[in-house]
């Protein structure tokens, strides 16, 4: 415990806590919409594009996080434009999406010259690395997510809900389409530095099934969610202190063993009521 | 207000191959106009004009401005697995008479509990949709179409998925509201329409809106509804001449 509490003296510690709390917000939030709009692939398919942004902004000198949200949002958006569109078969444009993200990025990651940045990095993410700007990030993107939720959130729910029920009633389908889809794939790109191009998904998937498990209110699972994913981030930080094994894997199986408990004390829970 | 809807000389098409032919279609207060037709003879598509959600590709469309629609989609559209309950699905039906971005008013509020009352689902009101039946899902689906008061409702073939229970239940309902709105139901089953509607439309390419609700042999033949597929086999036509 006290060696806890030293390594708790490091500011890239603090920062790390910071991180894991502000990220496990605005995932779980982002987290709920994606899983109750099944819109689950979409999401990982703007996560590997991103990379693209990524490499691009590398090889040009460029923060990687502006190229990566720039592709991001894009993809978001054009995933959302071609299937309204109907030219391509969502699932087909998705998956076109995310392996053409990731070649641009490998591409360009090798044309830079001299040093060339840890690709580890990038994929599993490096949460004892975050800066105070990635903080301040962090702390802008709650702040608006949180107001956003708050003044629109019945508008959200419905056009999630029945979009097509919702542009009858005058809904501005479309423009809350596109700006959601915008603040998906900046939450996205912003969690990425904590767990990597490919482990984030967990990260806006695991709580919100674990919460859905015991509520089935849309803000409810998005409080439950938060606190799961607050628990299991900082249970798999500690673990990752503790163990020095990636940060990244080890929140995945710390938010993983939640779920199971979670989901085994449901079951416990129902066989109890069904015997009384 | 009388005319509160009227279609001159709409054509409609997807993509290149037009659905609808030069339709001539008017609603007025109190109607209540049954649509029949095939499968694929465009009635999908003449409920997405009617509701704006597609253009035609001529013709017009005149609308009263006091218009306001109600509308209950199929039930099978419905992804009843989103986490969302019962009070809230009613309460997205009001956006067509309130600003999107308001929040519920307590007017909004005791207007819902007021359907939700009139339909028999009040122990429901904070359930999620999904552990509701087929036949709550739709008396939840009608509310939300009533939340605006609407003046005209339009209901995508409500009696499909439907138990024969809630069915009865349903039709007296609608006979209910139609003392005070105007009613336009699409269906499938040309029986039990045919005692409920005061109109038929039967659409295929072409509209032809008879001024009687009954369905006779003729009709159904001169105006090229192949009866086979309406009915899904059966013969309508000669229990529908007892009407």
């Amino acid at each position: 415990m006290n060696e806890l509490l030293d390594f708790l003296n490091y500011s890239f510690a603090q920062n790390a806590l910071i991180a894991a709390i502000l990220t496990s917000v605005i995932a779980s939030i982002v987290g709920a919409y994606i899983v109750a709009r099944r819109s689950v692939f979409i999401s990982g398919g703007i996560t590997h594009a991103s990379f693209g942004g990524m490499g691009i902004a590398y090889y040009y000198g460029f923060p990687p996080i502006v190229g990566a949200v720039i592709f991001a949002v894009l993809s978001a958006v054009g995933i959302e434009w071609s299937s309204k569109k109907a030219y391509l078969r969502e699932d087909s444009a998705i998956a076109i999406l995310w392996s053409l993200g990731m070649a641009i990025g490998i591409l360009f990651i090798f044309l830079t010259p001299g040093y060339s940045p840890n690709l580890m990095s990038f994929l599993f993410g490096d949460i004892l690395t975050v800066t105070l700007t990635e903080i301040y990030f962090l702390i802008a993107l709650t702040v608006i997510i949180g107001i956003g939720l708050y003044l629109f959130y019945e508008p959200i729910l419905y056009t999630a809900f029945d979009p097509e029920f919702s542009k009858i009633t005058k809904l501005p389908v479309q423009k809350i389409k596109y700006v959601i889809g915008a603040i998906i794939a900046i939450t996205i790109v912003l969690s990425i530095k904590v767990m990597g191009i490919i482990l984030v998904l967990s990260l806006f998937t695991i709580p919100p099934s674990a919460a859905n498990l015991f509520v089935k209110k849309f803000n409810q699972i998005i409080n439950w969610s938060i606190a799961i994913s607050i628990v299991g981030s900082l249970l798999g930080l500690i673990i990752a202190f503790k163990l020095d094994i990636p940060t990244g894997a080890s929140i995945i199986f710390s938010l993983a063993i939640c779920y199971i408990i979670l989901h085994i004390s449901k079951l416990a829970l129902r066989s109890k009521k069904s015997l009384i | 207000m009388n005319n509160l809807l009227e279609l001159k000389n709409i054509s409609a098409a997807y993509e290149k191959q037009t659905v609808l032919r030069n339709i001539n279609l008017s609603v007025s207060t109190n109607d209540f106009i049954g649509i029949i037709g095939p499968n694929g003879g465009g009635k999908t598509t003449l409920l997405k004009l009617i509701l704006e959600l597609i253009n035609p590709t001529s013709g017009e469309i005149k609308k009263h401005p006091k218009l306001n629609i109600g509308y209950l989609p199929q039930v099978l559209d419905i992804d009843k697995k989103f986490p969302i309950t019962v009070e809230e699905v009613i309460l997205s039906g009001r956006f067509t008479t309130n600003s999107w971005w308001k929040k519920a008013t307590k007017t909004n509020k005791t207007k819902c509990k007021e359907l939700i009352e009139f339909v028999g689902l009040t122990e429901k009101t904070n359930q999620p949709i999904g552990e509701l039946s087929g036949g709550q899902m739709q008396r939840v689906l009608l509310c939300r179409a009533l939340m605006s008061q609407p003046n005209l409702l339009i209901l995508d073939e409500p009696n499909t998925y439907v138990d024969k229970a809630f069915e009865q239940d349903l039709y007296k309902l609608l006979h209910e509201l139609n003392q005070n709105m105007a009613i336009i139901l699409v269906s499938h089953d040309v029986g039990t329409i045919s005692s409920l509607v005061k109109t038929i439309a039967c659409v295929n390419g072409s509209l032809h809106h008879h001024k009687a609700n009954t369905i006779t042999n003729e009709i159904l033949e001169s105006y090229n509804c192949p009866i086979e597929i309406i009915s899904h086999g059966i013969i309508p036509h000669r229990v529908l001449k007892n009407h």
